[in-house]
């Protein structure tokens, strides 16, 4: 009998416990631990933060679902991992602290043989004063990372929205904020979707929109940009991307840090080493990620945390962490199996993982301040992680191998992403695009660093008809309705 | 019949050095039977990249 741990309910832990409960014997246990009573679809917590959908659409209760797959499910957040055990016994083991299931506070230790790290990033407001979510910490600005977040920030956009009903002129200030922040796609659909939503309620010309980013250009997307084929040209999603803002009259501020939050205002550095603020009505900045702050204990309790995460407290896995300066950066410094080099049953997936470097062009101001976006490592690509964990693990389980047997490397997959940009049947539209490979690889491609074939982006409403699908196949899918496993990563 | 989808572009802005739809692209966009082709053309195109992707 082995049991798997499985740290984090998101999509790549969810992915990875309920394949790995479905491909394993009944003899073997699958562990899911998380503080969350409820699993989110977050890609839609857009649509809640501009009131196109409410809260429980985007989230349904986890603990029916693993108990009907026979997973078993502690709400609980893990604090500690004990690789070498303690001493007395070498079974590793980790601890946790339960935030649910009637044992609020209470800590237990679970013995593991095999642990999957998928327990995505800590929101990281406290990086920039004032950034917050709408609390006492940083009641300034509004969030859409979680879907009560996302309900607040409906609900002071509302606010706004009023406002300008009675002819008062609103700022609206939306994108990111931190200089290292990454998820720029959240806040791009976000930005439309607002913009979407000031149009059907009549009150458009009653706000200036302003997007601020800490990228050098707009669509890098954390990614270094990509091109499309378009019109018989390799073009940039720069182009792509500043021609909707263009299109939707919006102004855009980049290579941006945002440094501090004041009720209405914000104050920023950018890439030229210059300090300016911009002032708002309503803001909705998305905070930087950061690991979730686990600690790692030997056998004699000595803490060896920096021999398993890297100092942004994200786990240590297969890359090539010396790669160096960004001439020497290669698309094989990115890990495969997501296997800890140290202990060879342990695993990290999603945002949990450390990666190598980012992708993009690393930049900083003339005062040091590094003002890049982080590598993006959610939806699809961390999904495809924890599947390919979960197969290796079970393969191992079971015998077949002894090393893992699958990989999910970003330098070699590709991710479909369906930005959207205003909700509605016939009226909505969203970027379709798909990126491959999501790292790029100039050895392979060339000049653009990908696949200019499967490489594509567009806009319109069949896009938002995708995006509006995959929000029922998705949570039908985490849900374990009939026919889940049919439905791809 | 160019100039209403222009009009808010102030020259030497950061907007004016891009490209905008006009009212042909615009109106493709939401098009519904070409919208319909092209739901089917993403589709496809998304299919072939999650084979491509799984190793």
């Amino acid at each position: 009998m082995a049991r798997l741990i499985v740290m984090g309910g998101g999509v790549s832990g969810h992915t990875a416990a309920t394949f790995a409960r479905d491909w394993l014997g009944s003899e073997h246990e699958v562990v899911v631990v998380t503080p969350n009573s409820m699993w989110n679809w977050i890609p839609s917590n857009i649509w809640v933060g501009v009131g196109g959908m409410s809260k429980e659409d985007v989230v349904f209760p986890l603990a029916p679902v693993y108990e009907k797959a026979g997973i078993d499910y502690r709400q609980a957040k893990a604090v500690s991992i004990h690789p070498e055990g303690k001493e007395g016994g070498d079974t590793p083991y980790i601890t946790i602290e339960y935030t649910g299931q009637d044992k609020e506070g209470q800590s237990e230790e679970l013995t593991y043989d095999y642990l999957i790290n998928a327990t995505g990033p800590k929101l990281n407001f406290g990086a920039t004063e004032g950034l917050g979510e709408g609390t006492e910490l940083g009641k300034n600005t509004v969030s859409v990372c979680t879907a009560d977040h996302a309900v607040h920030a409906n609900n002071e956009l509302r606010n706004c929205i009023e406002k300008m009903k009675k002819g008062e002129k609103q700022t609206i200030l939306i994108g990111m904020g931190h200089g290292m922040c990454t998820c720029q796609g959240a806040a791009f659909e976000y930005i439309f979707n607002v913009e979407h939503i000031l149009k059907e309620e009549g009150v458009r010309d009653m706000a200036e929109i302003v997007f601020i980013t800490n990228e050098s250009f707009l669509g890098d997307f954390g990614m270094g940009g990509i091109h499309f084929k378009m019109g018989g040209f390799a073009t940039s999603s720069k182009v792509f991307a500043e021609s909707l803002y263009a299109e939707r009259g919006m102004d855009w501020i980049l290579g941006a840090h945002v440094n501090r939050v004041e009720e209405g205002k914000v104050t920023f550095e950018t890439l030229d080493g210059q300090t300016d603020t911009q002032e708002f009505d309503f803001a909705m900045l998305i905070p930087p990620f950061a690991g979730v702050g686990l600690k790692a204990f030997g056998k004699d309790g000595a803490d060896i945390t920096d021999t398993i995460f890297a100092p942004n407290g994200f786990m240590k896995v297969d890359a090539k962490y010396d790669a160096g300066a960004y001439e020497n950066w290669k698309g094989s410094d990115w890990p495969k199996t997501l296997q800890n080099p140290t202990y060879k049953n342990m695993f990290a997936v999603g945002i949990a993982f450390a990666p190598p470097h980012i992708i993009s062009k690393p930049m900083s101001s003339p005062n040091g301040t590094p003002i890049n976006p982080t590598p993006p490592r959610t939806g699809m690509p961390s999904a495809m992680m924890g599947k390919a964990v979960a197969q290796s693990i079970v393969d191992m389980i079971e015998g077949r191998a002894t090393e893992p047997t699958h990989t999910a490397c970003m330098a070699e997959m590709g991710a479909a992403c369906v930005a959207s940009a205003g909700k509605g049947l016939f009226s909505g539209t969203a970027a379709a695009m798909t990126v491959y490979p999501v790292v790029p690889d100039f050895e392979k491609y060339p000049g653009t660093g990908r696949d200019l074939n499967g490489t594509t982006g567009e806009l319109g409403l069949a896009a938002h008809w995708v995006k509006h699908i995959l929000h029922h196949l998705f949570l039908w899918k985490a849900k374990l309705k009939p026919g889940w496993k049919l439905i791809p990563e | 019949m160019s100039a209403k989808h222009l009009k808010h572009i102030d020259p030497y802005s950061p907007q004016f050095g891009t490209m905008v739809p006009l009212g042909f692209q615009k109106w493709l966009r939401t098009c519904v039977i070409y919208q319909f082709i092209r739901f089917i053309a993403i589709n496809i195109r998304m299919t072939i990249l999650i084979l491509k992707s799984h190793h």
